[in-house]
């Protein structure tokens, strides 16, 4: 296979269709679609309106929910540990708060909680990896906030509750976008970098499914450099952390509330138990699921276990039947397939194009729609670009975006993404960058109320865990908003619980135990695990041969 | 002596790479990190956000007959035949503890905290290991002279893997001195736009409370002709 700047020579003909046909589109602007025609194509191509990817959930709270098959399979799973083995009285870390998840929701709460007024030693942050692996530092497009003139709240409202089909809850879509310009002033406090122009204003962007440019940014490393700013003062304020040490369950008290978790120590393999006033989830999503076989832009460690506890526990759950597929994985090379190509590159204006170079949808609709139109044109049509490992894409044109505005926009723009493909010698100022939608959000989780109290006493979540800040499908820029916004939230009603006088209860895994009956009573026919923790990509030579080894050991 | 391939092994392309000392052949399309796991290898450390942004994955290799250390991201780079991989998954390297609204953007202020950038040799071994290709050593020198605004633009693209603190003859920890410079500059440097301490203030002051309810009594009717209806100002529509 010959190769020819980073593309084979017969992806080069395609090629040269999308720099033949630039300069006519460049001005071409495509119908965006109306409310029935994006039912139409969601009903046809997005996997969530596909049965043959889902089933209902068969015990607990919501029994009957229709979810994703990898989601049905982790709540449809033992628990990893014998809850007998696990002893209540020896208590190793005794906190008032307890954070589950050190990304950019646990680490906003955490810092909320110390701002306001509890004291650094009784809040304990503990996390599955490293402090800040996790999504958020992964988000490269923006942040929506409602700060011009010319916006405001109420259109963002209007915005979000559009995009997620108007099944969002109202509560927490008023606390998403009302919130947001506090947030962003916070992150200018503490010294977050954000774009501007000359004059000193935002520079703002439009997103996939925005009536107005409120998408600020850092370059394309907005989360990245909005995490690591909120990591240095978790240390500077010396709050407690412990990392590689996932929770694997939740402990209840007497009354069935929330009273601590068993974290388990990935590298010993020890279990230890934390008693807690307060317990936030905030494990973020489920890439890692694999849901309907997609590969994902998600971090190693998004495998739902947050959900799985809070559902063993009896926490209700929402929309999970809702699956956000990005538009723009990468497709190509292999290397990197399902990687996030930012939907900021179509902010800026480059387009999606199919193999004649000729424009397949209006570039900014809300994502499960821009992402069903790209299925729909891979799998109903003869208009896509297939790679050598006969994997389907299409254009997204990337060079178009320095025709727009000027050459050097996307070195200064999109350094990360010119530095991904420029990897693979491919040079996104002069060729386009081949897509097909990837695992990207879960957008349901355990329910909550705009002061992030879930269904159980004790228990409050924010981020990604959560259900019901965006329907059945989130837009752009709404995520980070989300983590510091429902984090922040958390992180203050944990304070005011911190000032209550109250007793956290006897430490019991009842709920473990009565979940093992629920499951029991099902009589599946394969025993599975979870939490996931990880998820498990060795060759299955190497796997083969560890069924064996543990077989031979029984 | 050479090990008989798997009839997996003799269909695909592969190569001969060397993980922690021992060989392992693997598929060639791979990347490092990828190939770790095909080896076998179930990481625990030295995986996170593969993609790029995290820096957990900083790695070392030598190429067979070529005397250089070179520096990648297991999860950005693909394997080549003869690599000798070592992973470096944690850099010990402490963070200074500070406060930022008590500090002034100025050479100072960082050298008061990490007082060993003036230790700084000039040999450029930071900037040429960093997987991320930034001038390290050139905003390590911002840093000396005061060019806040230059050291937090040269090391915006940071993704704190650490390899540029393990290389330094000084010792210096080059991304934790980048972070204080980014937080001085962001901080200090730039101006907070008025319009939107304004919009916080309206914020607050309840201004659109009375929007909100009108919005949240809507039916899901009500709320669709309305999300039909609504203008856009700023894009450019068919």
């Amino acid at each position: 296979m010959k190769m020819i700047r980073g593309y084979p020579e017969d992806m080069r003909k395609s090629i040269d269709n999308v720099n033949k046909t630039r300069s006519k589109r460049i001005d071409q602007i495509i119908e965006d679609l109306s409310l029935e025609e994006r039912k139409d194509v969601l009903d046809n191509f997005h996997p969530d309106y596909n049965p043959k990817y889902k089933r209902d959930i068969s015990w607990g709270v919501n029994k009957g929910d229709n979810v994703p098959n990898e989601v049905a399979d982790v709540i449809e799973a033992y628990p990893m540990v014998n809850p007998n083995d696990i002893d209540l009285n020896q208590i190793d870390y005794d906190v008032n708060i307890l954070i589950i998840g050190a990304g950019g929701a646990g680490t906003s709460a955490a810092l909320w909680a110390n701002y306001s007024g509890v004291p650094k030693d009784e809040i304990l942050l503990v996390t599955k990896l490293r402090l800040g692996d996790c999504n958020t530092v992964m988000a490269q497009g923006g942040i929506q906030a409602a700060d011009r003139p010319v916006d405001s709240p109420l259109i963002h409202y209007m915005d979000a509750i559009g995009g997620g089909h108007f099944e969002n809850k109202p509560k927490l879509v008023k606390a998403l976008v009302n919130d947001a310009p506090k947030i962003i002033k916070w992150h200018k406090d503490l010294g977050v970098m954000y774009d501007c122009t000359e004059d000193g204003s935002f520079i703002e962007n439009p997103g996939g499914g925005t009536s107005r440019n409120r998408m600020h940014c850092s370059k394309d490393y907005t989360g990245l450099e909005m995490f690591r700013t909120l990591k240095d003062e978790i240390i500077n304020k010396e709050i407690p952390y412990l990392e590689f040490s996932p929770a694997i369950e939740l402990i209840t008290n007497e009354t069935g509330g929330i009273a601590g978790a068993v974290l388990y120590n990935i590298e010993t393999k020890q279990y230890f138990v934390v008693r807690a006033k307060t317990i936030i989830l905030t494990t973020g999503g489920f890439g890692r699921l694999h849901v309907a076989g997609f590969p994902t832009s998600n971090h190693y460690g998004a495998t739902m276990d947050g959900v799985v506890m809070a559902y063993r526990a009896g926490a209700k759950l929402r929309d999970l039947d809702a699956t956000q597929f990005h538009p723009t994985g990468a497709a190509f090379p292999e290397q990197i397939v399902g990687l996030l190509i930012t939907e900021k590159t179509r902010s800026l204006g480059a387009q999606v194009l199919g193999r004649n170079g000729e424009q397949i949808c209006y570039p900014l609709e809300p994502r499960d729609v821009e992402a069903s139109s790209i299925i729909k044109c891979c799998a109903a049509t003869d208009n896509y670009i297939e790679t050598p490992t006969q994997m389907r894409g299409i254009w997204l044109d990337s060079p178009l975006i320095e025709e727009i505005k000027g050459k050097g926009t996307i070195l200064k723009n999109l350094s990360a993404m010119y530095r991904m493909m420029n990897r693979f010698d491919i040079d996104i100022t002069e060729d386009p960058i081949l897509v097909y939608p990837t695992l990207h959000y879960q957008n349901g989780g355990v329910e909550l109320d705009e002061n992030c109290y879930t269904s159980l006493k004790g228990l409050l979540a924010a981020g990604e865990i959560s259900g019901g800040v965006h329907g059945k499908n989130r837009l752009m820029g709404n995520s980070l908003l989300e983590i510091n916004v429902f984090g922040r939230r958390a992180g203050i009603t944990a304070a005011n619980e911190y000032k209550k006088k109250s007793t956290v209860g006897k430490l019991t895994l009842a709920h473990v135990h009565k979940s093992i009956k629920s499951l029991d009573a099902l009589k599946l026919k394969d025993k599975r695990y979870s939490p996931t923790i990880l998820p498990e990509y060795r060759s299955d030579i190497v796997r083969d041969r560890l069924v064996q080894l543990y077989e031979q050991s029984l | 002596m050479s090990k008989t391939k798997t009839k997996q092994e003799e269909e695909t392309l592969t190569v001969k790479i060397y993980i922690m000392g021992s060989a392992h052949e693997v598929p060639a399309s791979l990347t490092i990190m990828k190939a770790m796991e095909y080896a076998g290898f179930k990481i625990k450390r030295g995986a996170g956000c593969r993609a790029g942004f995290c820096g957990a994955c900083a790695t070392l290799y030598r190429k067979a007959g070529d005397y250089r250390i070179y520096a990648a991201l297991a999860c950005q780079t693909q394997v080549e035949d003869g690599m000798v991989l070592t992973q470096l998954p944690f850099v010990p390297a402490p963070k200074a503890i500070y406060d930022v609204d008590s500090l002034k953007p100025t050479a100072s202020s960082i050298l008061k905290f990490y007082p060993e950038v003036a230790r700084c040799l000039s040999c450029n071994a930071c900037s040429k290991v960093c997987p991320q290709e930034i001038q390290v050593m050139d905003y390590v020198q911002y840093c000396l002279q005061g060019q806040i605004d230059k050291a937090a633009e040269l090391s915006f693209d940071c993704v704190q893997c650490g390899l540029c603190a393990i290389r330094c003859p000084a010792e210096i920890p080059q991304y934790h001195v980048g972070m204080l410079a980014r937080r001085l500059h962001g901080k200090y440097n730039t101006s907070t736009p008025e319009t939107l301490l304004e919009r916080v203030e309206e914020i607050e002051n309840g201004t659109f409370e009375e929007g909100f309810e009108e919005l949240m009594s809507l039916s899901k009717d009500g709320l669709k002709k309305r999300y039909t209806e609504r203008d856009f100002v700023d894009q450019k529509k068919a």
